[in-house]
């Protein structure tokens, strides 16, 4: 069992507040992900729980235990680093044998190469085992590192930002192996990072920070189809989502720039609001509203199409490889049961 | 405006090769890219062009003219570098208006053109303030600016993306792809982000190993990779490669399933002279197609939502990951099995020994 | 973010094309090359001067025009090590009668002279080794504990402490002397020991304290960090991770401290005179009878000249990176 509940935590460094009352609860094999910009508070709420830094206000729950006073190593928490966290004079057997070295723990040599070993197996590293970590490539060190963290069999993982150091095909690669391993590890993990793939494609929930407070805490499709904020709804999703101003007249939200409208959703009354559209929810083809391809970008599984309507440019999103041409002037609608309504301070309606 | 063509460049760093003997034509008004990982030689490529790093052996051509041998000054082009180069103690206005500083131009046209090339830009409120107080977006449309200001017969770029935050990289993506639109200046951008180059490029020079492996457009190269190193690198995640037989039923995949190919394919296969049938299938993921009457069977390795889609990844009985492309809401338990089929049009046959692409 | 444009980094680099005339570029670096053996060799001449005075005889070292080649003699090291009487004529030729006498005693005899005993000059030399040896470790020792706290640890006025530090650098010894003399005498410190130790220390640990920060800072924490949540107390993680890890930086250190307290002369004449002296103030003391001893002077500065020679070169491995240190800054 692990458990990890932090209580109204704050933290000043001088004069700027790092974590405003950070309250947040991870149950047991929970894959939890702190998602948010640089500055965040992301990487502090990591070091608070692990005990590298001390909270000014709130509480640390590990197990139901007060942490508040506790040292690092009497926490059981294993940490993984952006970077340099292995120690480059150890070979990487002794990297992952560190800990379980520790005057804490002190396992019989037998145990420690029986733990180490499996783990190596799991992240297929065995054949690194000898290595000397400075001859390392650097998804081999990162995963020596998710190793190191793993022998421990510790009650959580705190991850912050540990494939952002990477290049993008090995950075996808590890995100599948380590949410697998965790899956299949049932292992509790509280993991940091500002990509938003990331924390899509990983969590079972999502907390999304910002200026050191939670802004939103879900399930990546709460996060992604229903955005508390202009700020969430921007955080998530690639190309990121359009948001256009909008004014009630004559029975439908306008925009004063272009000719646009949408129908008033239930609940949203507002007279100006901000209307957000995800760029795959913007319909080519067929639908009320004309606008010029500005500009065709082909990723090849999908195209972004750029659609200048007014004064208004929206970004759309359709699969495979588009023949809509650069100039052309197109119809396109919206997929209305999908639209995001804030009001005019990025609050959602 | 001018096209660009480097007739057997290389280049060599002692006995090491850091481009091998390379022949392109960029024609005018060509955005063309060079992509590949760090140390693939596109970086030295684009700096041959501008003259900062001499050729070994070969020829530069600038418009039908014989650069190979000419100062970087004396080519008209322009640099743009990944880290901004601005000068830290002018302003962005006399940053922007330095190389026309240079050029001896008179004072009245300089400040004619900065405003030009800032409005084009929409950096006009900026123009007063020093590289430290701007952001890093903006710190790259100075730099671009003062590129513009000189109207340049060609636009080198060298990651000129790499250093900004993902947030203002899909904006200055689209932006400076737009200015292209709008100029039609011949521009050579390098990149290590296939997205990147497939979203920008008109044509795309993937290179690995100092060596040229494919160009083409982003079509071709994503749909027709020329081998598997760019079947690899195309694409997010790449295109799907297992080890496969042909046999007269289709493509027997490892661990068993059969995969149907179509006439064409089967064509080009006979015609191939692959010995034992032997082939490395290449599928994108969205050729993979789970249903519940699939031919193919996987366990379900992980899954995971991008948004918008579902990307599915899925254990073959020999251990091999392979990713599919679903619907959002097709998220499947761990380990539980999916039955799947693969677009017969979306698949790609590899010869297994020498890695290149079998063509039909 | 905001730094960025102050430094246009790695790729604006304009290279220039050696590459084009590679074997003229072949060529130029073997000029350098040869340049830098021709300056290494100019500066060796002293020593090599020193080395050779110290093998000479008396008449040797002082002939004009200087001699290069010469028979090799021990005179030197006999005058330096050992205190010598002047014997009459008559001694001298019951001298010269007798068998018993050792190598030592011979050469001695050339000049006219008999051994009475050692000379101060090996216990001066013990006292240098002790002296140096036990202040270097204790301000490195001091040193890499304090530039740890500074580099990790939020110390109230940091910039101003190192500051601080640093400026007590900047004193030049001899103000200093006469009140600490005068403060030895007090206290009795004056010619012991733990005084020129403890002054040592305190002159060499501002040093200390700021290059040993420097290399700390190129520490990642990270590392440190790593080990504590596994399981280590902080003063563990300092052992096992951080002083590994800073082995350059506290060989080089160990080297700049050594030499300064090795080869420090105002502190040492004017605070030793007897029990504590060391060797620096006593080398050009040795003067013998009737004109300067200058084989004598020359073995002695070679015999302290070997200690520190030692040390370094078993250090320069560790040196070469810690000399260069902050020429270099990783990308």
């Amino acid at each position: 069992m692990s458990d990890v509940r932090l209580e109204n935590i704050s933290k000043r460094f001088g004069d700027t507040l790092a974590l405003e009352g950070i309250s947040l609860h991870i149950h047991d094999d929970e894959f939890f992900v702190l998602l948010g910009p640089t500055g965040a508070g992301k990487t502090t709420t990591l070091r608070v729980i692990a005990g590298l830094e001390k909270q000014d206000d709130g509480h640390v729950y590990l197990d139901d235990r007060l942490m508040d006073g506790a040292q690092p190593a009497d926490r059981d928490v294993a940490f993984v680093f952006q970077q340099y966290s292995l120690y480059p004079n150890m070979s990487v057997y002794d990297n992952l044998a560190f800990p379980l070295r520790s005057p804490l723990r002190r396992l019989p040599e037998g145990e420690i190469r029986q733990r180490v070993t499996g783990a190596a197996e799991k992240l297929r590293i065995t054949h690194l085992l000898e290595r000397k970590t400075a001859r390392l490539s650097g998804g081999e060190m990162q995963r020596v590192s998710i190793g190191r963290a793993i022998v421990r069999q510790p009650r959580i993982f705190l991850m912050d930002e540990p494939l952002s150091n990477l290049d993008a095909k090995l950075r996808e690669s590890l995100r599948v192996e380590l949410k697998h391993l965790q899956k299949t590890q049932g292992s509790t993990t509280l993991f940091v990072t500002h990509d938003q793939i990331e924390a899509l494609t990983m969590a079972d929930r999502i907390a999304v920070l910002d200026q050191g407070k939670i802004i939103q805490n879900g399930t990546p499709f709460d996060i992604y189809d229903r955005p508390a904020t202009t700020f969430v709804a921007q955080m998530v999703g690639t190309p990121r989502i359009n948001l256009i101003a909008a004014e009630w007249q004559d029975g439908a939200y306008r925009t004063p720039g272009a000719a646009l409208s949408f129908a008033r959703q239930n609940g949203a009354a507002a007279e100006k609001v901000l209307v957000g559209v995800r760029p795959e929810d913007v319909r080519p083809g067929a639908g009320d509203f004309r606008g010029e391809v500005m500009l065709v970008e082909p990723l090849g599984v999908e195209t972004i199409l750029h659609i200048r309507t007014g004064e208004i440019t929206l970004l759309c999103v359709v699969s495979g490889l588009s023949s809509i041409q650069l100039g052309e002037v197109l119809s396109f609608g919206f997929a209305v049961e999908r639209l995001h309504f804030f009001d005019m301070n990025g609050r959602r309606l | 405006m001018a096209n660009i063509e480097l007739r057997g460049v290389e280049k060599k760093f002692g006995d090491v090769f850091a481009v091998k003997p390379l022949d392109l034509t960029i024609k005018d008004g060509e955005f063309i890219v060079l992509l590949g990982p760090s140390g693939c030689g596109k970086t030295t490529t684009l700096r041959m062009i501008s003259g900062l790093e001499a050729v070994t052996v070969g020829q530069i051509l600038l418009d039908g003219r014989d650069v190979t041998w000419l100062h970087p000054s004396e080519r008209d082009i322009a640099f743009v570098f990944q880290f901004f180069a601005l000068y830290s103690h002018m302003s962005a206005r006399d940053n922007i208006a330095f190389p026309l500083q240079a050029a001896g131009m008179a004072r009245h046209e300089v400040k004619e053109r900065v405003a030009q090339v800032a409005a084009l830009l929409r950096i006009d409120h900026i123009l007063d303030r020093k590289p430290g107080a701007l952001s890093g977006g903006d710190q790259q449309r100075v730099a671009l600016a003062r590129a513009l200001v000189r109207r340049p017969a060609a636009f080198l770029m060298d990651e000129p993306l790499g250093a900004l935050d993902a947030e203002f990289r899909e904006t200055m993506r689209a932006e400076i792809k737009k200015l292209h639109l709008a100029q039609h200046a011949t521009t050579v951008y390098v990149t290590h982000d296939q997205i990147e180059a497939m979203a920008m490029g008109d044509r795309i020079v993937i290179m690995s190993a100092a060596v040229v492996q494919q160009v083409g457009t982003p079509t071709e190269v994503y749909h027709n990779p020329a081998n598997l190193f760019v079947a690899r690198f195309i694409g997010s995640p790449g295109m799907n490669l297992v080890k496969a037989k042909v046999e007269p039923d289709g493509a027997r995949l490892p661990g068993g399933g059969l995969a149907p190919i179509s006439d064409r394919w089967r064509r080009a296969l006979e015609g191939s002279g692959l010995e034992d049938g032997s082939v490395v299938l290449g599928f994108r993921p969205e050729a993979v197609q789970v249903h519940d009457g699939g031919a193919l069977r996987a366990g379900v390795y992980a899954d995971d939502l991008h948004g918008g889609y579902t990307m599915l990844h899925l254990e073959l009985a020999d251990g091999e990951i392979i990713h599919g492309r679903a619907a959002r809401d097709a998220m499947n338990a761990l380990g539980s099995a999916v039955r799947f089929d693969l677009d017969p049009d979306m698949m790609r046959f590899f010869n297994p020994e020498t890695e290149m692409a079998i063509l039909s | 973010m905001a730094n960025v444009a102050n430094a246009p980094r790695q790729k604006v680099v304009i290279s220039t094309r050696v590459d084009k005339v590679s074997t003229g570029a072949r060529v130029t670096s073997s000029v350098r090359a040869a340049i830098a053996v021709i300056v290494a060799l100019i500066m060796l001449i002293p020593v090599a001067w020193m080395a050779m005075t110290a093998f000479k005889t008396r008449p040797d070292a002082v002939a004009v025009p200087p001699k290069v080649f010469f028979e090799p003699s021990f005179e030197g090291f006999v005058s330096l090590l050992t205190s010598r009487r002047q014997l009459t004529n008559d001694e001298i030729a019951v001298y010269q009668q007798r068998t018993d006498l050792g190598w030592a005693d011979q050469i001695a005899l050339i000049r006219g002279q008999a051994i009475t005993g050692p000379s101060a000059f090996p216990r001066q030399l013990l006292n240098s080794l002790i002296i140096s040896g036990v202040s270097t470790v204790f301000s490195v020792g001091f040193g890499v504990l304090s530039a740890y706290a500074f580099s990790r640890f939020p110390v109230p006025g940091k910039d101003d402490l190192l500051f601080f530090i640093l400026s007590q650098r900047m004193l030049p010894p001899v103000v200093v002397t006469i009140p600490i003399f005068l403060m030895y005498r007090q206290v009795g410190l004056h010619d012991t020991h733990i005084g020129m130790v403890l002054l040592y220390t305190a002159f060499n640990l501002s040093f200390s304290v700021w290059l040993l920060k420097g290399f700390i800072d190129e520490i990642p924490r990270e590392y440190e960090e790593a080990a504590m949540v596994d399981g280590y107390t902080r003063l563990q993680a300092f052992r096992r991770i951080v002083l590994p890890q800073a082995t350059t930086g506290i060989a080089a250190t160990t080297v700049f401290s050594l030499i300064f307290s090795w080869n420090e002369y105002a502190f040492a004449l004017m605070l030793t005179s007897d029990a504590a002296r060391t060797a620096p103030p006593s080398i050009p003391l040795v003067l013998g009878t009737g004109g300067i001893e200058w084989a004598a002077i020359a073995a002695g500065s070679l015999a302290f000249l070997i200690p520190v020679v030692i040390i370094t070169f078993l250090l320069r491995k560790h040196l070469l990176r810690g000399v260069t240190f902050g020429a270099i800054r990783k990308g």
